[in-house]
């Protein structure tokens, strides 16, 4: 759910929007509404989500009305409108993941992080949640994790619990 | 061994390269094509070549072409559709990760035929691997001369760019796709107008799936008649077929359409048998929207003989017997797979995305979940079987897009065809939840299926 409430405006770095300056070119002009997805996820890397004041930046910066930003970012479901923890785990949840396991693979994941879906560890450092096919069903099941949006594949127990530990090892 | 045209040259280490493509033969057809035929010609031999669109509707691919309005003085655009998101399909992914090139020849070649100076990739937001592929190939190409201005010394400019979603299955529709390339929610249009008239940014515009524009390279390489002689009658050429579930090898093959569906899947060559030992229970074959159907009536016809991967053959029997071949998304179900979890869980999956414009598919998409989910958990009563049948049929033909339609044929497809194991799971509430149905009698002769499934309808 989206709450517009009272939040510390921000200022975008100059590097981020360089990044924007590059891929406003690539639409007719008068059409730099396009970039409103791209950059988005842009903010999204940046941040860890998209806030309603990074919103309204983009808005700014885009020329267009902040119901513009809000109304496509709850749209989409890469959008995060909450703060998540740094790695957030999603899961494919759709037929064929759970023809060969994936519902397995999510009660694992929530043991393990000792979290529901949704929720963020007490460190910040993990969510996980379940999503719609991700199309890599040959190699299921599978996960995902932004903002490089990484794919592990063929998923067991035992390569859920390192690849958790090698993430806690980053940290 | 089936003729490969995409894959051919799949395990090449380094194809993902545009020096290692072009010394297997890539970039001929560009070459080809902007050096010696005209745009017509283009058109034309992908008329001749029988192409059918490889993302689900299976529309012909140069007919799509020959619609596009040409004003004089408005751009036109081509716009790739990588939105694969249809469960059960991830041949537009693979392509994309391990041959960049394919797709971007393609794009050219085709950019070229309709006239369209800008062209966009859409992928799928969740795919940003393939996406900083996609980029590196395009700028790798741009340095060799192959897109930006004059390309090849022939006069002809390209730029193309890759955009990505923002995660949602209704923008795989094409409508949708151009409002989310505008910066819009994924709301599919009212047609007419078509894209073709009036589509990105209001200019004429075409739309292809990844795999159909792929293929624009071995037609114009090798003229779209040789091309039409593979494949079997109205289904030429070769698919991607994305296969699994409970199969030996899962994964995704290039098969001459006409391959009998038996072979495909029990054969060492490609999906090797079903995993485990277990029988066959069922089949999705193209994607998660075309109807179920159960073992015997996926190998055979209901004359009896055998069925094949085309179009047509899988389509044989309208509803009552058959199913499409949609995006070749090839799901397979062993003996102990539940048909009313797995359409449960499907019917989730189509209330998830209903981008919720048309009332029929936001309300009906939910209530098929929901009746549903209590026909899984023990919580059904048998009325519940009938009203699943009458949502879906409410929800059918009266919708702006096809996602109605592809929310309600699972459910209506899953109960004509398993409606025993849907009321065993309401004179059962309990033992469902710990035991499986099985198979039963799904491997009954296909004539008594038929006769019951007349009976039903």
């Amino acid at each position: 759910m989206l709450k517009v409430e009272e939040q510390q405006p921000i200022t975008f770095s100059s590097a981020l929007l360089e990044k924007f300056d590059e891929i406003v070119k690539r639409y007719p002009t008068g059409k730099q509404k396009s970039a409103l997805l791209p950059l988005l996820h842009l903010v999204q890397a940046e941040y860890g989500w998209t806030s309603v004041p990074a919103m309204d930046q983009v808005a700014e910066y885009l020329g267009i009305e902040p119901i513009e930003v809000y109304e496509v970012a709850s749209f989409y479901t890469m959008y995060f409108l909450q703060p998540k923890g740094k790695y957030v785990l999603e899961v494919c949840r759709t037929g064929p993941c759970c023809l060969v396991g994936a519902e397995k693979i999510m009660a694992h994941i929530e043991k393990k992080l000792g979290v529901k879906e949704g929720e963020v560890t007490a460190d910040g450092q993990f969510s996980w949640r379940g999503v719609e096919c991700l199309a890599a069903c040959g190699f299921a099941p599978v996960l995902q994790i932004g903002p490089e949006y990484t794919f592990y594949e063929n998923l067991t127990e035992q390569s859920v619990d390192e690849l958790i530990e090698n993430l806690k090892n980053k940290i | 061994m089936g003729r490969k045209l995409l894959l051919e040259h799949i395990n090449v280490p380094g194809i993902h390269t545009l020096d290692i493509y072009r010394q297997k033969g890539g970039y001929r057809a560009v070459e080809k094509a902007l050096k010696s035929l005209t745009p017509d010609e283009v058109v034309e031999e992908v008329k001749k070549s029988g192409l059918r669109g490889r993302g689900g509707a299976g529309f012909p691919t140069g007919m799509k072409w020959s619609f596009l309005a040409k004003p004089e003085g408005v751009p036109r655009y081509l716009v790739c559709n990588a939105d694969e998101s249809e469960p059960g399909t991830f041949k537009d992914r693979f392509l994309m990760t391990y041959i960049p090139h394919a797709l971007i020849e393609g794009m050219i070649v085709s950019s070229f035929a309709l006239g369209a100076n800008t062209s966009y990739i859409y992928v799928r937001g969740e795919m940003m691997p393939q996406i900083r592929i996609l980029e590196k190939a395009i700028a790798e190409a741009k340095a060799a001369g192959l897109l930006g201005q004059n390309i090849l010394g022939s006069g002809y400019n390209l730029e193309l760019y890759v955009q990505p979603g923002g995660g949602a299955y209704i923008c795989g529709e094409e409508t949708a796709l151009l409002e989310s390339l505008e910066g819009k929610r994924g709301n599919p249009r009212i047609k007419p107008p078509f894209p073709a008239i009036a589509g990105l940014y209001g200019c004429p515009t075409v739309v292809n799936n990844v795999e159909s524009i792929a293929a624009v390279v071995p037609i114009i390489n090798d003229g779209g008649d040789e091309y039409a002689k593979i494949g079997i009658g109205r289904s030429t050429g070769t698919k991607l077929i994305s296969a699994s579930g409970n199969l030996v090898k899962p994964g995704v093959y290039e098969i001459e359409l006409g391959l009998p569906v038996e072979e495909f899947i029990y054969s060492d060559e490609y999906c090797g048998g079903i995993a485990n030992g277990k029988r066959l229970k069922a089949t999705v074959a193209g994607g998660s929207s075309v109807p179920i159907l159960p073992a015997n009536l996926t190998l055979k016809l209901a004359n009896g003989e055998p069925r094949l991967m085309s179009y047509e053959s899988l389509s044989e029997g309208g509803f009552a017997t058959g199913t499409m071949l949609g995006s070749g998304g090839f799901i397979a179900f062993d003996e102990d797979q539940c048909i009313v979890r797995n359409t449960w869980n499907f019917s989730r999956f189509y209330h998830h995305e209903s981008c919720g414009q048309c009332s029929p598919c936001r309300e009906g998409t939910g209530w098929l979940e929901k009746v549903l989910h209590r026909l899984e958990y023990g919580h059904g009563k048998m009325s519940d079987i009938d009203l699943l049948v009458d949502v879906s049929k409410k929800i059918e033909g009266n919708t702006i897009c096809p996602l109605g339609d592809a929310a309600a044929w699972p459910v209506a497809s899953a109960i004509r065809h398993f409606r025993d194991e849907f009321e065993w799971h309401v004179n059962e509430p309990v033992k469902s939840q710990t035991s499986n149905y099985g198979l039963a009698n799904y491997a009954v002769p296909i004539e008594k299926q038929v006769e019951e499934v007349k009976s039903q309808s």
